[in-house]
C-alpha cells in the first residue's frame, strides 16, 4: 500500500468518526412506536430508537424480555404489529450458534461461503472469487487453519467467529447478533470484541443482544427491554439502578451502587427446565 | 453362475435400469428428506396416494397420472387434517392416511374390477413399461438438475433458518421446492416399487450414509450410489431366489440402511 493511499484512508476514517460524533452519519437502523407479536399476545412494545451508521447498540433484557424478537423484526422476518422499523440494506443475522444445526455436515469454509448467497445467483455453484472471499474472511476472524473443520465440531466461540465471517462475505452494513458472547471462551470473546471495533470503524452498524451489563458499557448506546422499552441512550447515563431494576426485576444483583464511579451490576439468570 | 445372466432377459434388464434411475435420484433426494425431517411426511404421501393409483388402474389411465393426482389429493387431505390443532397434526395425519389407504383398498377390492392391488401396494420392477422407464429417466434428469440448483439454498436453510433468510433466501420457498420434488419422486417411483415400499428408496440410502458423509454433496452421491447398488442386489436376489422383485429391492435397501447405521463413523477429528 502506498503512503498516499494510506493517509487518504486515515483521513476518511477520521472524517467518518468525526461525522459520527457530530451525529451527522446517516441513520442505519430506526424503530418507531414498534409493537411485536407472534400472532398471539404482544411480546414487545413501545420501542423507539435510532442508530447512526458505524455505531453499536447493546440490547439488554431478561430471558423472554423480547431481545431476540426485536432482532427478528429487524431482519424483516416478523412484521410489526404496530409502528415501524427501518434498516439500511439487508442486515446479517447471527444466531446463537447452539441454535444452528450442529449435526449438519458442513465445514467452516462452507458456512462462510454461504455469505455469498447474498449476491443472488443462488442456483449456481459458488464462484472462485466467492471462495477467495470466504477464505479471507475466515483468515480475518483467525480461523484460516480451521477452514475444513466441521462447523459443529468447533467451540462455541469459534462457531460465532465463523458466523461473523459469513456476515463479512455477505458484506452487510448492519449486523444483528443474538448473544454472541454467551458461553464463549475468553480468547474468542476478546477476538470478537476487537472485530466489533474494526467493523464499526468500517462504518458497519452492530446490534448485539447480551445478558452482560458490564460489557454493554463499551457500546455506543444501550437499549433496555422487558416486554417494552425501558430505556435507550448512552450507557453511562442510561444504566442506572432504577433502569436496571425495571429491566431485570429480581434477576439483577447490584454489586456497587454507592454513587461513586459507575454502577456495577450482574444479572442472575433463572433457568427454567 | 453367470452374473450377467439376468441381463440377457429384457425384463430383468429393464428392472435393473428402473431401480438404478430411481435409486440415483431418490437416494440423493433422501439425504434432504432426512435433513429436513420429512420422512414421516414422505411416508404419509406415499401411502395416501393409493386411491389415485387405483382409480387410474381401474380407468385404464397411465399410472403416472394416477400417482401425480394421488400425491396432490393426499397432500391436500393431510394438509387440511393436520391443521386441526385440537387433535395434533401427527395424529390427524395418521388417521387421514389410514383413511386414504382404506379407500384405495375398497376401490381395488371391488368384486367386479380386475384388482392389481398387490402390484400397486408392493411394486413390480419386473413389470415396468417403456413409459415407466421414460418417466424414471426424466425424473433422474430433472430431479438431479433441481437438486444441483437448490444445493446452496438447501444447505443454508438446513444450517440456520433465520440466517438464511437474512441472506435473501426464502426458507418457505426452499421447503416447498423440496416438497414438490419429493411429491414428483413419489409419483414416479411408486410405479416400480409400490405405495408401501417406495419409501425404502427415498429414506433407507440416506440413513445408510448419514453418519459417514463429510459434506451434504458427498452424502447425496454416496446415498445415490448405495441405492443403485442395493437396488441391483435386490433384483439379482429376486432372480436367484425367486422372490418378489419389489419386496427384494426394498429389503436390500433397508439392509443397507441397517448396516450403514450400525457401522462406526470414520474417525472424526477430536472435538475440543
Amino acid at each position: 500500500m502506498t503512503a498516499g493511499r494510506g493517509s487518504d484512508a486515515d483521513v476518511a476514517a477520521h472524517a467518518d468518526r468525526a461525522a459520527r460524533t457530530a451525529g451527522s452519519a446517516p441513520i442505519a437502523v430506526a424503530a418507531d412506536a414498534l409493537a411485536l407479536s407472534y400472532g398471539g399476545a404482544v411480546v414487545l412494545e413501545h420501542v423507539g430508537f435510532s442508530l447512526h451508521a458505524g455505531s453499536s447498540l447493546a440490547v439488554l433484557g431478561p430471558n423472554g424480555g423480547g431481545k431476540t424478537t426485536l432482532l427478528r423484526a429487524l431482519t424483516g422476518e416478523l412484521a410489526p404489529l404496530r409502528g415501524s422499523v427501518a434498516v439500511d440494506g439487508r442486515p446479517a443475522y447471527l444466531a446463537q450458534s447452539e441454535r444452528t444445526r450442529l449435526d449438519f455436515p458442513v465445514s467452516a469454509l462452507d458456512v462462510a461461503l454461504m455469505g455469498a448467497l447474498g449476491n443472488g445467483r443462488w442456483w449456481l455453484p459458488a464462484r472462485r472469487s466467492d471462495r477467495t472471499a470466504a477464505q479471507a474472511a475466515l483468515d480475518r476472524v483467525g480461523l484460516a487453519e480451521r477452514a475444513n473443520v466441521r462447523f459443529g465440531e468447533l467451540s462455541g466461540g469459534q462457531r460465532q467467529r465463523v458466523l461473523l465471517a459469513r456476515a463479512l462475505v455477505q458484506d452487510a452494513s448492519v449486523l444483528l447478533l443474538d448473544e454472541p458472547l454467551a458461553g464463549v471462551d475468553p480468547a474468542s470473546a476478546e477476538r470478537i470484541g476487537r472485530l466489533f471495533d474494526e467493523l464499526r470503524a468500517e462504518g458497519r452498524t452492530l446490534l448485539v443482544s447480551t445478558h452482560d451489563v458490564e460489557s454493554a458499557r463499551s457500546f455506543d448506546a444501550v437499549l433496555c427491554v422487558n416486554r417494552r422499552q425501558i430505556a435507550f441512550g448512552e450507557p453511562a447515563s442510561t444504566l442506572t439502578r432504577d433502569v436496571l431494576e425495571r429491566t431485570y426485576g429480581d434477576e439483577i444483583v447490584v454489586i456497587d451502587g454507592d454513587g461513586e464511579g459507575p454502577l456495577r451490576a450482574v444479572t442472575v439468570q433463572h433457568h427454567h427446565h | 453362475m453367470d452374473l450377467l445372466e439376468p441381463l440377457q432377459s429384457g425384463i430383468e434388464r429393464r428392472a435393473l435400469i428402473e431401480v438404478a434411475l430411481l435409486g440415483a435420484v431418490c437416494g440423493a433426494l433422501g439425504t434432504w428428506v432426512l435433513t429436513f425431517r420429512l420422512a414421516y411426511s414422505a411416508e404419509s404421501l406415499a401411502h395416501g396416494l393409493l386411491p389415485g393409483l387405483v382409480i387410474a388402474a381401474l380407468a385404464g389411465l397411465p399410472l403416472l397420472l394416477g400417482g401425480v393426482a394421488g400425491v396432490a389429493a393426499a397432500a391436500l387431505t393431510i394438509g387440511v387434517a393436520g391443521r386441526d390443532a385440537r387433535i395434533g397434526s401427527d395424529t390427524a395425519t395418521a388417521v387421514a392416511v389410514t383413511g386414504l389407504l382404506g379407500l384405495g383398498g375398497l376401490l381395488a377390492l371391488a368384486p367386479e374390477t380386475p384388482a392389481r392391488l398387490e402390484e400397486l401396494l408392493f411394486g413390480d420392477p419386473l413389470g415396468v413399461t417403456d413409459r415407466d422407464l421414460a418417466a424414471a429417466a426424466a425424473l433422474a434428469l430433472l430431479g438431479g438438475a433441481a437438486l444441483a440448483a437448490l444445493h446452496r439454498p438447501l444447505s443454508a436453510v438446513a444450517l440456520d433458518v433465520v440466517g438464511a433468510r437474512s441472506l435473501g433466501i426464502r426458507p418457505t420457498a426452499v421447503r416447498l421446492a423440496l416438497l414438490a420434488l419429493l411429491a414428483a419422486a413419489l409419483a414416479v417411483a411408486v410405479q416400480g416399487l409400490g405405495a408401501l415400499l417406495v419409501l425404502a428408496v427415498l429414506v433407507a440410502p440416506a440413513v445408510a450414509v448419514r453418519r459417514h458423509a463429510s459434506s451434504p454433496g458427498r452424502a447425496m452421491v454416496a446415498a445415490g450410489a448405495t441405492a443403485v447398488a442395493a437396488g441391483a442386489v435386490g433384483v439379482y436376489a429376486s432372480h436367484l431366489l425367486g422372490t418378489a422383485a419389489g419386496a427384494s429391492v426394498a429389503l436390500a435397501l433397508c439392509l443397507a440402511a441397517a448396516v450403514g447405521a450400525t457401522l462406526p463413523p470414520r474417525a472424526a477429528p477430536a472435538t475440543s
